[in-house]
């Protein structure tokens, strides 16, 4: 972990430590257990590209999970994480890294809290962009 | 294609019903093993439920009738994911699922119709708090 971050430690364009992720077939099994999700077209191949796709693929729960945990590492104990979301623009791979990207676009108080605005994105190693989102924070205060 | 209609009656008349609840036990091991999953460390998650958490708490009762209703449009792809966090989700609490369909939109693509189901899902608690509302976008092409 890292050293905590304060309110007053970011402005607009501040950017949140990059966090790689390299999913494996093996994680995707772990992940439909964990989950519940046994959607075949991420862990059979032979399904996957029956459907039209390159192979499998990771689940956008999943990536949106590396993306979760990005700004969780950023918050650290005494941050709060209040809104996540991502829209599944491109499918990723397995065995490819996973580069998660986070950008505070607005800090601003609501209610006596200290809130930040984050874009988050998540690409693929060509740089393509495969989940776009944005997660809504609260952070400690150095005062 | 024929001419069967991408949004059917029968999912019509889904939508803003709720369905559930769905109830799940928070238990200690399906915390870890999620986290583990999704290969997050943090020792947060040995007795608080990770962010994407509520994702194994399935709303099956929507999603069984959804994912199974007529549509000529067969396969099926996760367009969108939101979670709002008003009480966090701890080991032993009880959580109850209800979801609900809010809208059906076709649209018209190159390679054919696709459909986009937007649904709501509300994870509540065992002291009848709202702990997490989550949206999800479902596109079956």
């Amino acid at each position: 972990m890292t050293e905590q971050v304060y309110y007053e430690d970011i402005e607009a364009g501040s950017e949140i430590p990059v966090l790689v992720k390299y999913p494996t077939t093996m994680q995707l099994v772990k992940y439909a257990g964990a989950s519940g999700d046994y959607y075949q077209i991420h862990y059979d191949k032979d399904f996957a590209l029956a459907n039209g796709l390159p192979g499998v693929i990771v689940h956008g729960w999943l990536a949106l999970s590396f993306l979760g945990q990005m700004i969780t590492d950023w918050l650290g104990e005494g941050g709060t994480l209040v809104k996540l979301n991502g829209s599944y623009r491109g499918m990723n791979p397995v065995h490819e890294d996973i580069i998660c990207n986070g950008k505070v676009t607005k800090k601003y108080v609501e209610d006596g809290k200290n809130c930040a605005r984050v874009e988050i994105w998540a690409e693929n190693p060509q740089g393509e962009k495969t989940v776009t989102g944005s997660a809504v924070v609260t952070l400690p205060s150095r005062e | 294609m024929t001419d069967e209609p991408v949004i059917s009656e029968e999912l019509q008349n889904m939508l803003n019903v709720d369905f559930g609840p769905d109830v799940y036990d928070i238990e200690k091991g399906m915390v870890i093993k999620f986290a583990e999953a999704v290969d997050d460390p943090n020792p947060a998650w040995q007795e608080a439920a990770p962010p994407t958490f509520p994702a194994a708490l399935v709303p099956t009762k929507l999603l069984h009738r959804l994912f199974n209703a007529q549509t000529p449009l067969k396969r099926l792809l996760n367009g969108a994911s939101e979670l709002e966090y008003l009480q966090p989700i701890k080991v032993g609490d009880i959580i109850s699922v209800t979801g609900r369909l809010t809208r059906l939109r076709q649209v018209e693509g190159k390679e054919g119709p696709s459909l986009f189901m937007f649904t709501e899902v509300a994870y509540t608690n065992q002291r009848d708090e709202v702990a997490v509302k989550g949206k999800n976008t479902y596109i079956k092409y």
